[in-house]
């Protein structure tokens, strides 16, 4: 094990403490190479960040709002629950925020053509919204369940003029569709930029990735002081890859504020039907990253289950691996059926429809908020709204009343 | 020296090139894929790579995709790839590199996995997700146990990368004739001697060409510009299409001593003994 240690301390910019790097065959090298070494570049150029503030506000619809829970903290009687609405981003979620800014990127690297993966389809669809608002073709690798799952989503990709790929190897959910999304982009990526939806994967995408999510926790932040003249005490989000957990953590770091990220449990933790790569995996490299996984004990990558498609994912982003480890946040996981009653209470309570992935944050929110006095504030990321799963969630709750 | 520097010192004196032929272990069964492994010896193949099947390979195409899923199937573990490894080692001295992606070593401990390795009669080992600048730690562990470390490189690879990983590469540099996976094609890239050119001018150690080398042809005309060819997807294919035949070995071994035949003699000879 002192091999092992002796690399966190070589740790540079593209670890998070012994987390992170970039473990990738020789040929992804270079295209991941010019991607960081152009973002380096754009991220110090004023034209860039202000072209894409102008975006965030023109046509993401930034800044989003917080709001406070009124009836939902009532019924929980404890802890203030305030969200940040996220779910009232265009195209419903906070994947465009990533989106803008990566597009953006390609554009200065003269690519003409985007590629993304997706899960519960997101972030095709914000991928393939910024082709369409900057006149690129896109192709998005979407796992052949993930389809199924989420019929509405690849329909709106196919109308924003977006080719989606039906990837079926392995569990044919997002970790397939990432291998397949690479193994395209080694041939491709002359002409092509893979605009990555998460904060994991090889450096630079975790990083990039972060920074262009961190616009939620800076905006939170400032609403939050302005609103109630102090910082929330916890923040929640939910953790699939874990961009908008970052988002909205980072900004936070250096705060007394918890940070709790809430990953899918699925049928149960005990059951091994879940996606909780913090909560009850192990350390292992996956996707270009070292980071925390589910895996076998020959380390082969274990299949996983989560009713939400975009946290059905066996890892998860090297810097939450870091933070767990470091004791700065802590990470939980909320099952199928607790997201489907919190999905339930905050549409009944509160007239808002959660996506399945931020019912996990709710869920544990309201948990959370239950056992703490009514001066405490919790602040829940609501990355997404939860018109996408009606489908899904009336075929589960059909077949749970069965 | 090791097993493998010395074969490529001996090919070159011969003026043949190396013929690397690469099994998935466990494929299509464990039981055949021990027979494979010394058919393809016995029929001439100068080294044996055998990949321990990793669930999520990013480099590997549809064909290498399916036998290690195959593999896995078949509940192939490192450990059993170990045993494999080593009661070839007891039958046969061909150099045996291992390739794999570096999550099932790092889950085995790297030390551990170099050492056993090494115990097993194993020569040398490819991590294709790996990196020189995460790879300290295999390193060390490798070169502990006496493995050589064999890195890739690719078309994209800059001159600055190309004298980086030549400098931690021993045995051979694997050389990816193109971008993308693996996988048979009917053509080599036109730009290979450029490429094959490029890591000669940093380096005198072998270079071996890989990726999408087919056919004896393919493997003539590699061995012209570089030190081997490493032929997978083709000879997987055809343990996939030939699994229930019970000449399995033999047509295996046939291929084989052809590709042999495109390495052997095309090099002017050289000043050897």
């Amino acid at each position: 094990m002192a091999a092992q240690r002796r690399q966190s301390e070589t740790a540079d910019r593209t670890h998070f403490g012994p987390f992170g790097g970039i473990f990738v065959p020789e040929t992804l090298m270079a295209p991941l190479t010019e991607v960081a070494a152009a973002y380096e570049q754009a991220r110090e150029d004023p034209d860039f960040q202000q072209e894409m503030q102008a975006y965030l506000r023109d046509y993401v619809g930034r800044p989003t709002p917080i709001y406070l829970c009124r009836r939902l903290t009532e019924h929980c009687r404890g802890a203030q629950i305030y969200l940040k609405r996220e779910d009232l981003c265009h195209t419903g979620s906070h994947k465009l925020n990533n989106a803008i800014g990566q597009a953006l990127l390609a554009r200065r690297m003269d690519r003409k053509k985007l590629m993304a993966e997706t899960g519960a389809g997101q972030h095709g669809v914000a991928t393939a919204t910024v082709a369409a608002l900057f006149g690129m073709a896109c192709d998005v690798y979407m796992g052949e369940e993930d389809i199924r799952r989420q019929a509405l989503n690849v329909y709106r990709m196919q109308l924003l003029g977006a080719n989606v790929i039906p990837v079926d190897s392995g569990s044919r959910t997002l970790k397939d569709a990432i291998n397949e999304a690479f193994r395209v982009w080694m041939a491709a990526a002359e002409t092509t930029y893979y605009l990555f939806g998460t904060a994991a994967g090889p450096h630079p995408y975790p990083t990039m990735v972060r920074n262009f999510q961190s616009v939620i926790g800076r905006e939170a932040r400032e609403q939050i002081l302005a609103q109630t003249g102090r910082l929330p005490d916890y923040l929640v989000a939910c953790v699939g890859g874990g961009s908008n957990a970052i988002g909205l953590f980072h900004p936070f770091l250096q705060d007394d504020v918890r940070m709790i990220g809430v990953e899918a449990a699925g049928r149960g933790l005990a059951t091994g039907q879940h996606a909780a790569s913090l909560a009850a995996g192990s350390e292992g490299v996956l996707h270009g990253a070292r980071s925390k996984v589910l895996q076998t004990p020959e380390g082969q990558i274990r299949t996983t289950h989560s009713v939400a498609a975009g946290l059905d994912y066996p890892g998860v982003g090297p810097e939450h691996a870091y933070l767990q480890s470091a004791g700065r946040a802590e990470y939980v996981a909320a099952t199928d059926a607790e997201a489907l009653a919190a999905l339930d209470a905050l549409s009944r309570l509160e007239g808002i429809m959660p996506a399945l992935e931020s019912a996990h944050a709710v869920a544990y929110a309201m948990e959370l908020a239950r056992e703490l006095p009514p001066e405490t504030v919790v602040l829940v990321n609501l990355s997404g709204r939860g018109d996408k799963d009606i489908g899904e969630v009336q075929r589960v709750m059909a077949e749970r009343d069965e | 020296m090791s097993r493998i520097s010395a074969r490529f010192e001996a090919l070159a004196g011969a003026g043949q090139g190396a013929l690397i032929v690469f099994l998935v272990a466990g494929h299509p069964t464990p039981d055949q894929c021990a027979e494979l492994l010394r058919s393809v010896a016995d029929a001439g193949a100068d080294i044996v790579e055998l990949g321990i099947p990793f669930s999520d390979p990013l480099a590997d195409g549809a064909v290498i995709q399916a036998a290690s899923q195959r593999a896995l199937a078949e509940k192939v573990t490192p450990a059993q790839v170990l045993e494999m490894a080593a009661a070839f080692r007891a039958e046969r001295d061909v150099p045996l590199v291992l390739m794999t992606c570096y999550n099932p070593i790092w889950r085995f401990g790297v030390e551990e996995f170099a050492r056993q390795s090494a115990a097993a009669g194993v020569d040398g080992v490819i991590v294709t997700d790996l990196p020189p600048e995460d790879a300290d730690d295999w390193i060390a562990a490798a070169r502990g146990s006496g493995l050589d470390t064999i890195f890739l490189l690719a078309p994209t690879s800059p001159a600055a990368r190309v004298k980086k990983v030549v400098a931690v590469a021993t045995g051979f540099v694997y050389c990816v004739s193109r971008m993308g996976v693996t996988g048979a094609r009917d053509e080599l890239p036109p730009d290979l001697a450029d490429l094959v050119g490029r890591i000669r001018a940093e380096t005198a150690k072998p270079v071996a060409v890989g990726f999408g080398v087919s056919r004896p042809d393919h493997v003539a005309e590699v061995c012209r510009l570089a030190d081997g060819a490493v032929v997978g997807s083709a000879v997987v294919s055809l343990i996939d299409r030939e699994q229930s035949s019970a000449g399995l070995a033999q047509m295996v071994a046939g291929f084989v001593s052809e590709l042999k035949e495109a390495a052997r003699g095309l090099k002017a000879a050289g000043p050897g003994p």
